[in-house]
């Protein structure tokens, strides 16, 4: 749909425009989001409250694991997690789900399929996936800008769960490399589950069933290597687990050093596989798509 | 009459002679209230049954993260008591006692708070019956009630291993399963209590988003056995959930007397048997007196 003016802009001219239509966008989503900083960070606050019952339930595993075993509370552990681990583990799912979590994302655009409002997008020179991306990362980054010190607050009260310390540079910069993924793979995730609205129009149901299934696959219930050990590995070949296990894992060095980089190879690619199928469901769905009145 | 009184549907003729309802009229009313949820529900029945199977689909993966801890483990705490089977039973509880929440007051809580700011609770505060009453059930949520189902099916399981095992089987007995059914009762006054509170502090603060997730944070401490907090830093944590917001009463007493995790029973537990009963009474009392003041500060939103 270009128009013969746009097609003779040089290509810097269409990119100065393009970086200004992001800052437009992020900007707008920055100020949205910031305008209830005091609710929100207190909001974030009582997220933390479930860890309390994490900790004392864990305390209280090991604690009998320790009684039936003998030995002591350090060395006794499940799956190589031991008590501090567990704990530990549970926060950085916190930290991952906070990159991952797309709330209102897929039922969003489902419902503007079903209004007819995605014709905008339509008509507008925006391209919708990329405009929902920036908003996204927009919300994402004021949302950090607040939650950061609630976050800091209770790390730093937790801190001796953390019993090997700080991680080697390497695993950090992977730990970050984990977490940007994580967020690219639930966003394309979740629009990808979004444009089924395109077939079908009511997807609430759908939705429910994909949260449950990530709320258990994803290892934000419990570390997925305490599954059955035929369970787990069908599991672990699923992307489910980039949403919540895998970011904590390597922070805790539950990885493999060595096999860090074709274990972030393997996510990328499935990062990849979300976008084309993102991208395919699209178009595809604004083929089928016919909006009517205004 | 006037039109305020059509919440009543039918039983709102007989209503218009007697302005002072008797104990069988409200149940009367509240059989109407409830019969025209089940017909509002009904109306939509693909989206109650997808309700029911999703709500199911929860307590699938919830018994599934309990039986992977039971993989590695005997009980939960040393010397607690709680094996899987007592364990599943103390499930069963939490799974009764939410799901009765979940049908009768948590729809109507929230309707409260939009009562309340939409200023709908001068309809309320018209008709000839306790407010309180109308505004606590008005809706039943019969879709909740599949847990209650799920519930039932979990503790026959776990009653049948109980009584079926090599070590240390155990059959309740029919006393045990009767204080156990009135205490069952107790928990889901005290969360309706503690629910009626929250929503009240609407009419003073006009709106309860965080309050309703602070419920959520609250009843989370109820999920579990109570001794697991009874250490280290957990001690206040156990104190005040049992003194002050006794949430850990709820669940905790109705499963001990039907599991005995520790039998026989101890004087603390009857000594904790007495102070969830005097707790049932007073949490009730109060959230009486706190609905009450909360009224007297409603002002009317629009004109």
């Amino acid at each position: 749909m270009l128009s013969p003016e746009t097609t003779t802009q040089t290509t810097s001219q269409r990119l100065r425009w393009k970086l200004s239509l992001w800052r437009a966008i992020l900007s707008t989503a920055l100020g949205e989001r910031l305008v209830y900083r005091g609710d929100f960070a207190l909001g974030t606050l009582m997220r933390f409250l479930p860890i309390i019952t994490q900790i004392f339930l864990w305390y209280a595993i090991f604690d009998s694991i320790e009684a039936t075993q003998g030995g002591s509370l350090k060395n006794t552990e499940i799956r190589g997690f031991h008590f501090t681990d567990m704990v530990a583990y549970y926060l950085l799912t916190m930290i991952a789900r906070a990159f991952s979590s797309m709330p209102g994302l897929a039922s969003g655009i489902a419902r503007e399929i079903r209004d007819g409002e995605i014709k905008r997008y339509l008509i507008q020179p925006i391209d919708l996936i990329s405009f929902l991306l920036l908003t996204r990362i927009a919300h994402k980054m004021a949302y950090y800008a607040v939650a950061i010190l609630p976050f800091a607050l209770v790390f730093f009260l937790c801190r001796d769960y953390f019993t090997s310390g700080w991680p080697s540079w390497p695993v950090l910069a992977a730990f970050a490399g984990s977490l940007i993924m994580g967020f690219m793979i639930g966003f394309f995730l979740e629009a990808a589950i979004g444009m089924i609205g395109f077939w079908f129009l009511e997807v609430s149901s759908l939705l429910f069933v994909y949260m449950l299934f990530s709320f258990f696959l994803s290892g934000h219930m419990f570390p997925l290597t305490m599954l059955p050990d035929n369970v787990a590995t069908f599991v672990n070949l699923l992307p489910f687990k980039y949403l919540a296990y895998f970011p904590a894992a390597i922070f805790l060095g539950k990885i493999p050093e060595e096999d860090l980089p074709l274990e972030l190879a393997i996510e990328a690619c499935w990062l990849t596989f979300f976008i084309v199928v993102c991208r395919i469901a699209y178009a595809r769905g604004v083929r089928r798509y016919s909006g009517f009145g205004g | 009459m006037p039109a305020a009184y059509d919440v009543t549907v039918d039983s709102g003729a007989e209503m218009e002679h007697d302005f002072r309802p008797n104990r069988t009229k409200y149940w009367k009313v509240f059989l109407t209230f409830a019969r025209n949820s089940l017909v509002r529900d009904m109306t939509f029945r693909t989206n109650f049954v997808l309700q029911c199977i999703s709500s199911i689909g929860w307590t699938l993966m919830n018994v599934g993260f309990y039986l992977i801890i039971f993989q590695y483990t005997t009980s939960i705490g040393a010397d607690s008591g709680w094996d899987r089977d007592k364990f599943f039973l103390f499930i069963a509880t939490t799974w009764f006692i939410n799901s009765l929440v979940q049908a009768f007051f948590m729809p109507n809580a929230e309707e409260f708070s939009e009562l309340i700011r939409t200023g709908g609770l001068d309809f309320a505060l018209l008709k000839p019956i306790d407010t309180q009453f109308l505004v606590s059930f008005r809706r039943v949520d019969w879709s909740a009630l599949s847990n209650f189902a799920a519930g039932f099916v979990i503790a026959l399981v776990a009653l049948y291993s109980l009584a079926n095992r090599p070590v240390d089987p155990m059959v309740p007995s029919l006393v045990s399963i009767l204080l156990y059914v009135i205490f069952v009762a107790c928990g889901v006054i005290i969360m309706y209590s503690l629910m009626i509170c929250l929503s009240a502090t609407s009419i003073w603060l006009g709106r309860n988003q965080t309050l309703y997730n602070f419920w959520f944070y609250i009843t989370n401490f109820s999920r579990y056995p109570m001794e697991i907090y009874n250490r280290g830093w957990g001690r206040p944590l156990y104190g005040f959930f049992t003194f002050v917001i006794p949430v850990l009463l709820v669940v905790n007493i109705p499963a001990r007397i039907l599991a005995r995790p520790i039998s026989p029973q101890t004087w603390q537990d009857q000594l904790l048997i007495g102070w969830g009963l005097i707790a049932t009474i007073l949490s009730l009392w109060i959230s009486r007196w706190v609905f009450k003041r909360a009224l007297l500060s409603y002002r009317s939103a629009s004109s």
